[in-house]
């Protein structure tokens, strides 16, 4: 699966896609793979405020939990409430359709100390080795 | 996420290369670089409810316990009455301490009068090995034989289907926990209608030289039944479901037989066994805390390790925790205090910062449907 060309990474293997100043935030295709399946998804609440760097929810397979942790800063304006029904989604769709939460960005500035695509493409083919 | 650097000093299997040939990933698990998964945890636990599945379990040690004095070393050391044992035979024990505590638990096999097949886990074999040495004052024979054994287990409903065509022993009339000599393709192998699933099925154990050879013939033969290669992930929620005990989980050298629920292979009545004496008085006196399998009231998972409270207070630990694949809920066992252990009784989880309910259950929580 190709690694959105907009969007930004970070080691923990999240990533962040911004318009304006609101910023949707999910998990990889290389982070569900390591996974599994996505059996349970836990996810702040909305108006709550995340720091960049800092765990802000888990999403757990049938073997592991794994916390997620936010790419940037900013406050939850909403959730994808679709996740508590159906966390599959994360393995069929992690880029897209599995989003898990929108911020609105405490500072867009944050965005360009993250991987780009390219990069973090060169990242993973070095975690996977 | 990246196990490469241990690696190096695992024991692999005979198998190991066909394992990353299928793509399974690879762990680290009791000193074996073993595969947790090849297609999911949870397809692999379906088709062993529901059809079959094939996994390496080559970790597993194997211990031969011969001469006149096999029994009795036998019945020194284990809680189960292995005098009962028919040859042919095999059942469930605990090897244990002076304080009735678990050194390992096991499988214990009777070829002959005189000559005990052990199995017991991976990484506990070498402290095994040591401790029955060390109790034996009656002069068994006791040998490490795990190098010369690869062991496969089939399990599921179609087992029997898919190990008939490839073996000259006719599986049908082996009753549950009993085995047989025979030939798996043209191999010597030991035929045992065993497992670790809650399953119909079959462990074989045979000569490392053709574990490959017979591992392709499995997989071959099974496909059309459903079949599918299974790792220790799988065999972990497929045993949970089934309420059967891990070492290092449910059971140690803290626990006794009696508080793991496991009296029906502790045999008080046999003259004498290390930690008798402890379990006739826990049995005389009453437990204080004992295992009891729980499941999920609320969004949540439990694992391994998370404290058990009631009324604000850490009354337990959560031995296992998981989803189960096959029944979709989330279960779990736990080592709470008597008040605490009837089922229905309610308790919570604390799962990281939030206390999620749960309810004490009976258990296994799974029971496969009579044939």
């Amino acid at each position: 699966m190709a690694y959105p060309a907009t969007y930004r990474f970070t080691k923990d293997h999240e990533w962040v896609s911004a318009e304006g100043t609101v910023g949707t935030i999910g998990i990889t295709d290389f982070a569900q793979q390591q996974l599994g399946d996505v059996v349970f998804v836990e996810l702040p609440a909305v108006g709550a405020n995340l720091s960049a760097g800092e765990s802000f929810g888990t999403v757990e397979s049938v073997k592991a939990v794994s916390e997620i942790f936010s790419p940037v800063s900013g406050t939850v304006t909403s959730i994808n409430a679709q996740l508590a029904t159906a966390p599959e989604l994360i393995n069929q769709d992690p880029h897209q359709a599995a989003w898990l939460v929108k911020i609105e960005l405490a500072d867009p500035g944050q965005l360009a100390q993250l991987m780009d695509a390219a990069q973090y493409e060169t990242f993973v083919a070095e975690e996977a080795h | 996420m990246t196990e490469t650097a241990a690696s190096a000093e695992l024991r692999r299997t005979p198998l190991n290369a066909a394992h990353r040939q299928l793509r399974a990933k690879m762990v680290p698990f009791g000193g074996w670089d073993m595969p947790v998964e090849y297609s999911g945890i949870v397809p692999e636990h379906r088709a062993v409810r529901t059809a079959a599945g094939l996994f390496d379990v080559s970790h597993m040690g194997e211990i031969d316990v011969q001469g006149p004095a096999a029994l009795a070393l036998i019945q020194h050391t284990c809680s189960n009455d292995a005098s009962k044992l028919e040859i042919g035979q095999a059942h469930y024990s605990g090897l244990l301490t002076p304080q009735g505590t678990f050194i390992d638990d096991l499988l214990v096999h009777k070829f002959a009068d005189d000559h005990y097949f052990l199995v017991v886990n991976a990484s506990n074999q070498d402290r095994d090995f040591a401790y029955l040495a060390a109790n034996n004052p009656m002069g068994a024979r006791v040998a490490l034989v795990s190098d010369a054994y690869t062991q496969l287990a089939i399990q599921g409903p179609r087992a029997i289907d898919i190990l008939q065509p490839l073996t000259d022993v006719a599986l049908s009339p082996i009753r549950y926990y009993w085995f047989t000599m025979g030939k798996v393709l043209d191999i010597d192998a030991i035929v045992a209608r065993t497992g670790y699933t809650g399953e119909d099925g079959f462990e074989i154990y045979f000569a490392p030289e053709h574990a490959e050879r017979i591992w392709g013939a499995l997989l071959e033969a099974g496909r059309s039944h459903g079949m599918i290669p299974c790792g220790l992930g799988a065999r972990n929620t497929l045993r949970l479901e089934s309420a059967m005990a891990l070492y290092g989980h449910e059971i140690d050298e803290t626990t006794t037989v009696l508080e793991a629920n496991l009296g029906w292979i502790c045999k008080l009545e046999k003259a004498e066994f290390l930690g008798k004496d402890v379990l006739v008085q826990q049995k005389q006196t009453g437990l204080s805390r004992k295992l009891v399998g729980f499941e999920m009231i609320e969004p949540g998972i439990a694992r391994d390790g998370y404290p058990v409270v009631a009324d604000g207070r850490t009354i337990g630990h959560v031995t296992s925790g998981s989803p189960a694949p096959f029944l979709g809920k989330n279960i779990g066992m736990a080592y709470v205090p008597m008040a605490c252990a009837a089922t229905g009784t309610e308790i919570g989880i604390q799962v990281r910062t939030r206390v999620v309910k749960a309810r004490v259950v009976a258990t296994p929580f799974y029971r496969r449907p009579k044939a």
